[in-house]
């Protein structure tokens, strides 16, 4: 924690659990999906479904996925403005089990048809978890450029991926593998300090083996 | 160099070793601990005392919050001061309807500082900006003042809590409160005993309170308690300014909070499952947001 923690951020009220907080998974969750957002369907859990409303939680959520930052004065304005984009938005109640209190699941569509499921959480101040990506257990926090990899469960994929970033002089600050069963699907989440050229990105979506790949970037408009 | 302070003592040791003022301890631990220099720490500073400007300045008193709770009080108190209607001096009156101001654009969707909580963000700004109106303080003053503030703020948060979940509203409300008193206590003229002080005898005052917002919202009580942190804030930090000594040392006032936020229920922590959240308005109205 750092003094502009204490005096600061600046922000858009009144809660910075469940709205700055909720801003930001939305706008980690329109960069994994890497194009605008044509369909979102928004499901709460918890304290977002039980106090959302009145912390404006339904409004900060669609504000990020527009693009807004937490400081955005827009922010009340998001679902007008989404409309005006032509982005469709729904909402409802999550069926997550012994989630975090402060949860939403994002079932997002692309213009270009890409489609990512995201699990968020708000776990205090305005700082989040990406607790799920695409039905699989993740755990990172948009503070770090992170780079998602899908892939079948099958001997090399975290070698070529690593080997890919060392060549990149991209250091890793932190890796996470999950699978959904032995030579299944599987997925890894890696934190990085610096950040992975888009050709680098493209590169690993040929690979064979690779299903998909989502990155998100802490520069803007990427 | 040290990083983020543990204790008031800390600060006031680095001051007097390095002959700084208590202001410049705390811009220099931030340009260690974030690799930047005095000048960037201290301008992204002055951008948060401009952004609380920005935000007393665009107070629409024609706003609600969602629940139809919140909203055009701060008129009403700017109508009563203007009138000559004082109780108190111009300047605590100032301070008032500065801090409902601010804590009802937070819970109006507003842009504010969080300082150190959103549902807090009233207290520092009222004294502060008050000071400044009335006074004629220059800013760079106000800005070493912002500096003092997070000092303070940041021990607390270290050694114990300035999160309404874990600690209570004392953590929120009793932060800003100390966090204010220090901050006007060297505007003021204080010296860093006077400063530590002004925040000991401010955060005594708030031990024991509990965060029992009605229907989980940022509104009831938060909204006017920013103003008995603010006014509680400016009386601590004169009592100090006085000569007067908080018995007990800052840095134990400060262990005491941490031990009572952890024996305050849960039910009493951000829950909204008892005191005033429960009380058969709490629940209409609780009621009313569900439907």
């Amino acid at each position: 924690m750092n003094v502009f923690d204490i005096i600061g951020p600046v922000m858009v009220g009144p809660s910075s659990s469940h709205t700055a907080g909720a801003v930001k998974i939305g706008y980690v969750s329109r960069k994994l999906l890497a194009e605008p957002i044509q369909k979102a369907e928004i499901l709460l859990y918890g304290s977002f479904l039980a106090t959302g409303k009145g912390h404006g939680t339904p409004l900060a959520l669609v504000a990020g996925l527009l693009g807004m930052k937490t400081d955005d004065s827009r922010i009340p304005d998001s679902l007008r403005i989404a409309e005006a984009c032509g982005m469709e938005v729904t909402f409802g109640e999550a069926d997550l089990r012994d989630a975090h209190p402060n949860s939403v699941q994002l079932n997002l569509t692309g213009v270009d048809g890409r489609r990512l499921e995201v699990v968020g959480e708000s776990i205090g101040g305005s700082r989040i978890n990406i607790a799920g990506i695409d039905g699989i257990s993740t755990n990172f926090s948009g503070d770090y450029p992170t780079l998602i990899v899908h892939n079948l469960d099958q001997p090399g994929h975290v070698a070529e991926v690593t080997s890919m970033l060392a060549h990149k002089s991209v250091n890793i600050a932190t890796m996470q593998l999950y699978r959904a069963s032995r030579g299944g699907y599987a997925v890894m989440v890696i934190e990085c300090d610096q950040e992975v050229p888009r050709a680098s990105i493209a590169w690993l979506e040929h690979l064979e083996g690779v299903q998909k790949v989502t990155y998100y970037s802490l520069k803007d408009g990427e | 160099m040290t990083v983020a302070f543990e204790t008031l003592q800390g600060i006031l040791d680095s001051a007097q070793r390095e002959n700084i003022p208590f202001w410049r301890v705390i811009l220099q631990d931030d340009c260690a601990e974030r690799s930047v220099s005095a000048q960037q720490s201290f301008e992204t500073m002055r951008g948060m005392y401009r952004a609380m400007k920005e935000a007393d300045a665009a107070y629409d008193a024609q706003l609600r919050s969602a629940s139809g709770m919140a909203g055009g009080d701060g008129e009403k108190l700017a109508r009563f001061r203007a009138q000559g209607g004082h109780l108190v001096g111009d300047y605590l009156s100032e301070v008032m309807e500065k801090a409902v101001k601010m804590a009802e654009s937070n819970a109006c969707m507003r842009r504010i500082v969080a300082a150190p909580t959103a549902g807090s963000c009233g207290v520092i700004p009222a004294v502060l900006l008050a000071c400044e109106a009335q006074k004629r303080v220059p800013e760079e003053r106000m800005v070493e003042a912002l500096f003092v503030a997070a000092g303070i703020g940041e021990v607390i948060a270290a050694s114990a809590s300035i999160a309404g979940a874990e600690g209570g509203c004392q953590a929120e409300i009793g932060s800003a409160s100390a966090m204010a008193a220090g901050a006007v206590a060297y505007l003021e003229g204080g010296a860093p005993e006077d400063i530590v002080h002004a925040a000991a005898l401010a955060l005594k005052n708030m031990l024991g309170l509990t965060c029992d917002p009605v229907a989980g919202l940022v509104e009831v009580p938060c909204i006017k308690r920013n103003v008995s942190g603010a006014v509680n804030a400016v009386t601590s930090a004169q009592l100090a300014l006085a000569g007067v000594r908080s018995v007990i040392p800052p840095d134990e006032v400060i262990d005491a909070m941490r031990r009572i936020g952890h024996l305050l229920p849960a039910c009493l922590r951000e829950t909204s499952q008892e005191g005033l959240a429960t009380t058969p308005t709490g629940q209409q109205i609780a009621r009313r947001m569900r439907g």
